[in-house]
């Protein structure tokens, strides 16, 4: 579970880590200003918060699902932070708060899970945060191909940092026994994307652990396929943080792709369907609570002289966030039929067209049949275009 | 008009995307120095870069994926899949990704990737090089699916389907690569899925795609021999099909054989049959009769000229269809 050689800025008990293999990173913490270093605890805490009342709502009946990222708020939100505004993040599903980072409202995560679209969110719109994917594994492909494009368009190794532009990509320990993750690894490396694979190692893929995925720790994976990889504490905010601002330099610069192994735990059930009661020992909770990525980083910033005022601000925020989420939640109507067909293709379609005059017509009759018992008369050949 | 064989008014027709649009892309197995296992893109890597045809790592899902986000960065690629039977490693690539993006984007992204895939039976090949599994992509929303029988096809309908705005599965009947046909350059291109009647006739109406229709023609000579008048429609676009030209004909006719490479089992065939039945049942005079491959793997290449429907088959069926 532990690893000597995960790269860690932050002990659990809050102290910075000043030694030799730390003393590359530190530079880019020193840089940083009070402002975003308050920021990584502000995100990290509103999630926290947004994600207890979306796991409520679920409970309530309001959401037909809910995915907990509860203890992985670090490894999220300390990579979040390094991608540039030019850069472009694929998510898998849990990266709820890499999404707020970059502008997405998370009531589209909400509508997501009560059912009302399948995503829906524009990436141009929300900071180049692109749609969540379910099929395990499957947007590291897309990743690629979209860093492959960045590289044909000369985005990238320009000699430009303000201009050069990367790829993060976000997926998981199971995601890695999938063949579309090494295939993403092998044209990666084959045409030198400018890209950073980021491997959230949660530690279980629902109730299956890591050590059935690989007998070799995740991070050497990528060095074997040509990748140079990093294994890190990923509940350290500020290693998540350093690490992958290195390795999307390297990658934005045209030096190719980078591998991060975030070690980190899913303190929740995979989704609101899940019970970890049921394949998890509490020893093991018990030793990732004392983990807790949100804690440390607060003593941490306490060590440095931020005050109650702002642990009270950021409390309020979350609180209003999570009453705000709730209020509009609950205000949430359904789509129409007619979206159904509206956007299956983007050129026009005559099965499309066909079926969508035959069910607006279905409705209406039915309404009819209500009032005046007349319903039928549909032309049942026009669904056939 | 010139004489082209169908490989080479492909590769023209991609010669030409690839010159209009510097956003279009070839990707695939083989297909730049090589110039593909087919040779159909012989010559582009040499006149485009390795930047606009790209000898991929093998790969299906790759292909296919990367492809994908290629086309969120404004991209145009068109994917080869070098056999029909190698398709599957890119399936859930196709089916649940590429299929689906427009739909989980409601819109705000578009992705314009073509897939050419060598398809069917005929050239006496190995395991896995010689199957028709075009239904599977027909049955899937998302997608639009055609299959050019021509070489004036060939040439219009890869830059119609490069031009699309839609995924667009390709499936180009390599038993006719060979073929050489006509081929007009500078007129204007036919509607790129409309379905087509390439022979006019009373009595029967055959319908197919792909190499089929070269079949359905030779049948319908025999059975003009035989007093019989066959009308046969070129399909061109299985998903969406267009039925004008097919209830039309059936209008005509009142007799109809639906003929395909593919086993027949829930396949295009089918569809068109049950759709026929539905919507041109008082014009029907005989039941809607298909001719396909067997429900069986696709045999052994010693075996092929027994599976695949040919002439004799067809007017096996349309004798049938005439007896009612």
């Amino acid at each position: 579970m532990s690893s000597d050689v995960a790269l860690q800025l932050l002990t659990p008990d809050g102290t910075l880590v000043r030694n030799d293999r730390t003393s590359e990173y530190l530079p880019l913490i020193e840089a940083l200003d009070e402002k975003r270093l308050g920021d990584f605890f502000r995100q990290m805490a509103v999630i926290r918060r947004f994600d207890v009342e979306a796991g409520n709502l679920q409970r309530q009946g309001q959401l037909a699902l809910w995915i907990p990222s509860i203890g992985q708020e670090a490894a999220q939100v300390g990579s979040g932070y390094a991608a540039l505004s030019q850069d472009h993040i694929f998510p898998a599903y849990r990266e709820h708060v890499v999404g707020r980072i970059r502008g997405l409202d998370p009531m589209r995560l909400i509508e997501m899970l009560r059912g009302l679209s399948h995503g829906g969110w524009v990436p141009s719109e929300t900071g180049n945060f692109h749609l969540y994917t379910l099929v395990i594994g499957s947007q590291s492909l897309h990743a690629t191909g979209y860093a492959m494009g960045i590289a044909l368009d000369g985005m990238s190794g320009t000699g430009d940092p303000e201009k050069d532009a990367a790829v993060l990509v976000y997926f998981g320990d199971g995601a890695t026994s999938q063949g579309d993750v090494s295939e993403a690894y092998t044209f990666a490396a084959s045409y030198q994307t400018p890209q950073v694979f980021f491997l959230q190692n949660n530690h279980w893929a629902i109730s299956v652990p890591v050590e059935r995925q690989s007998r070799t720790p995740l991070y050497l994976r990528g060095e074997g396929f040509g990748i140079p990889s990093l294994q890190i504490d990923g509940n350290d905010v500020l290693a998540s943080y350093a690490a992958t601002s290195n390795a999307l330099m390297a990658a934005r610069s045209g030096q190719g792709p980078r591998l991060i192994e975030a070690l980190t735990y899913r303190m929740g059930a995979h989704t609101t369907s899940d019970d970890p009661t049921k394949y998890r020992e509490n020893e093991q909770v018990a030793y990732w609570a004392a983990r807790d990525p949100i804690a440390r980083y607060e003593t941490y910033l306490r060590s440095l002289g931020v005050g109650d005022d702002f642990f009270a601000d950021v409390a309020t925020e979350a609180e209003d966030l999570a009453a705000d989420v709730r209020a509009r939640t609950l205000t949430l109507q359904d789509p129409p039929s007619s979206k159904l067909f509206a956007h299956v293709y983007s050129e026009p379609h005559p099965l499309m067209d066909a079926q969508a005059a035959w069910l607006a017509a279905y409705e209406e009759s039915l309404e009819g049949s209500l009032d005046q018992n007349d319903g039928g008369g549909l032309d049942e050949q026009a669904v056939g275009a | 008009m010139e004489q082209l064989t169908m490989g080479k008014a492909i590769n023209l027709g991609l010669q030409k995307a690839l010159a209009d649009d510097p956003k279009v892309l070839l990707m695939g197995e083989d297909i730049g120095t090589l110039g593909g296992v087919f040779r159909v893109t012989e010559g582009l890597k040499a006149e485009f870069g390795e930047n606009r045809v790209l000898d991929t790592p093998l790969a299906e899902s790759a292909i296919v994926g990367t492809a994908i986000g290629l086309a969120m960065r404004g991209y145009r690629p068109v994917c080869e899949i070098q056999f029909d039977g190698f398709i599957y490693p890119g399936f859930d690539q196709i089916t649940s990704q590429l299929a689906k993006l427009t739909y989980r984007h409601e819109g705000a992204q578009a992705f314009p990737v073509v897939v050419r895939v060598p398809y069917g039976g005929h050239i006496g090949a190995v395991e896995h090089h010689q199957e028709s599994p075009e239904a599977y992509f027909a049955h899937t929303p998302g997608l639009r699916v055609v299959s050019p029988a021509t070489p004036q096809d060939g040439y219009w309908m890869i830059q119609q389907a490069i031009a699309s705005n839609d995924p667009v599965m390709f499936f180009e009947p390599k038993s006719r690569y060979w073929q050489k046909g006509e081929v007009d350059r500078e007129g204007a291109p036919a509607e790129f899925q409309a379905s087509r009647v390439v022979r006019t006739g009373t009595d029967v109406t055959l319908v197919g795609h792909g190499a089929m229709v070269s079949a359905l023609l030779q049948a319908a000579d025999i059975a003009a021999e035989e007093g019989t008048s066959a009308e046969v429609v070129d399909l061109r676009s299985l998903s969406p099909i267009d039925y004008g030209p097919i209830l039309a004909s059936v209008q005509k006719t009142g007799r109809i054989v639906v003929a395909q490479e593919a086993p027949g089992s829930v396949s295009v065939g089918s569809e068109i049959a049950a759709t026929v039945a539905e919507r041109a049942f008082y014009s029907l005079e005989a039941p809607v009769l298909r001719v396909s491959g067997f429900d069986t793997p696709f045999p052994p290449a010693k075996l092929e000229g027994v599976y695949l429907p040919d002439a004799d088959r067809i007017l096996e069926a349309v004798d049938r269809a005439l007896a009612y």
